[in-house]
């Protein structure tokens, strides 16, 4: 059985099911409110959810309970008081490689720890207090730091990608950050102004292989990108069969390091999916070459939206299975790492994250 | 003493009460005693600037009222959630 963690516009919604047999909503919180991250923790069982209430502001909470009712509030999810700047949302929440640590990425550019497992958060100083942070510009959604790799094994070491303040890279777990931009081709920049590296550099989403950590893969704001160095340098890898240069989410089989899954939208100026087909793009060869995998998956007068957060994976290999929810509301997935699709859910709210457990 | 009234999810926070007696002179200074007196709704009214958050709008007597407005002994000062959505 696979659990799918979903966040809507209008709230959580938890599915229980699996690849043949169907998925059904165990559970709706949250009812609605805008879910933009929700995520179980692996090794606890928590389940955490991020709320951006437009009344009462950014908050994360968490069960380990009733997902319908024992929700508490996490402490320390704010700003320093007394800035000129407020949270305005929590982007992802990722599982550190020590016990009980967690982080949560949000926007304006900032990063959470937790070493309580996720029940209180103080925020990363070290990238909080970067001097170039008063240079840093947003994207369409805001200065969000919506992607956090941790490297397996080693606590030390984190990537994280802001939109558009770029790849930032520590090795001393987040005491100090350096940037990782190298490579990197913002070709909707001015060339005169690419040498300043405070110039947006718009990533979209990035994933780590999980079997040789210095791989990543990254979805820009105009191609993909591969990095064989941890993330110092970038490669274009876009060229070898994907519709456009454009889109939001990425995933990896974590068998397999030169896997890559992205789902190309037409451009920044039309985010829909291309020629009205779903279609999701699989690489087996680091990105040489990439495969459309469509086969059943709406092919015609289809014109989806697929957020940064709203794809993930769970199993490996033979057994990966994929999941990605649109915000036309439909969810589908794979139990065959992308061979073949169905259509997991229908007529949910705008689909903001998905994460498959 | 001002009488501060919420409602909606913000009574759960602040002891299951609609209205609190308060001292304050200012709007914000209500504010913050409210917080002082109950931690858990630090944060959903006030920002971390210190600003009331934009889609909450505060009343003093009826009349629409900011952070800085001054409050007066036996005042009613409203906290009322806009009306939006989508």
């Amino acid at each position: 059985m696979t659990e799918l963690v979903v966040g809507t516009k209008k709230g959580l919604f938890l599915l229980d099911g699996a690849q043949g047999l169907g998925f059904e909503i165990k559970a709706r919180a949250f009812a609605g409110q805008p879910v933009d991250f929700a995520t179980r923790e692996p090794r606890s069982g928590r389940l955490f959810a991020t709320v951006t209430s437009p009344f009462y502001g950014p908050k994360i909470f968490y069960t380990d309970g009733d997902p319908g009712s024992d929700w508490e509030q996490a402490d320390g999810v704010a700003l320093p008081e007394g800035g000129d700047q407020a949270l305005e949302r929590i982007w992802v929440i990722a599982c550190g490689e020590a016990a009980g640590t967690m982080y949560a990425g949000g926007d304006p550019g900032v990063l959470f720890e937790s070493h309580d497992g996720g029940r209180s958060w103080e925020i990363n100083a070290g990238l909080w207090q970067q001097p170039s942070r008063s240079q840093w510009q947003p994207g369409g959604g805001g200065l969000c730091l919506h992607s956090i790799c941790t490297w397996p094994g080693d606590p030390d070491k984190l990537a994280v990608a802001v939109s558009a303040a770029g790849m930032w890279l520590t090795e001393d777990g987040g005491r100090t950050w350096r940037r990782g931009n190298a490579g990197l081709n913002p070709g909707y920049l001015p060339e005169e102004v690419l040498k300043d590296e405070n110039a947006g550099r718009c990533v979209h989403h990035i994933e780590r292989a999980p079997r040789q950590p210095e791989r990543l893969f990254m979805q820009f704001h105009g191609g993909v990108y591969r990095s064989n160095d941890a993330g110092e340098s970038w490669t274009d890898i876009g060229g070898g069969g994907l519709p456009s240069d454009f889109g939001f989410p990425l995933m990896v089989d974590p068998a397999d390091p030169d896997s890559a899954y992205v789902i190309p939208l037409v451009a920044d100026m039309d985010r829909v999916t291309p020629d009205g087909r779903v279609r999701v793009y699989e690489t087996r060869d680091g990105g040489e070459s990439w495969t459309a995998r469509g086969a059943g998956l709406p092919a015609e007068h289809a014109y989806l939206t697929v957020l940064r957060q709203a794809f993930s994976r769970a199993g490996e290999g033979e057994h990966l299975e994929l999941y990605f929810g649109a915000t036309s509301g439909e969810v589908f997935g794979s139990g065959d790492a992308g061979g073949t699709w169905s259509t997991v859910a229908t007529r949910l709210p705008p689909v903001f994250s998905v994460v498959a457990v | 003493m001002s009488v501060l009234c919420v409602r909606g999810p913000l009574r759960k926070l602040v002891g299951g009460r609609g209205e609190h007696e308060l001292e304050g002179a200012t709007v914000v200074e209500l504010l913050r005693a409210l917080e002082h007196g109950h931690p858990d709704v630090i944060g959903w009214i006030l920002d971390e600037r210190g600003l009331i958050r934009r889609h909450l709008n505060v009343f003093v007597n009826g009349e629409r009222a900011g952070e800085a407005t001054a409050v007066r002994s036996r005042d009613r000062v409203e906290v009322v959630a806009a009306i939006t959505g989508g």
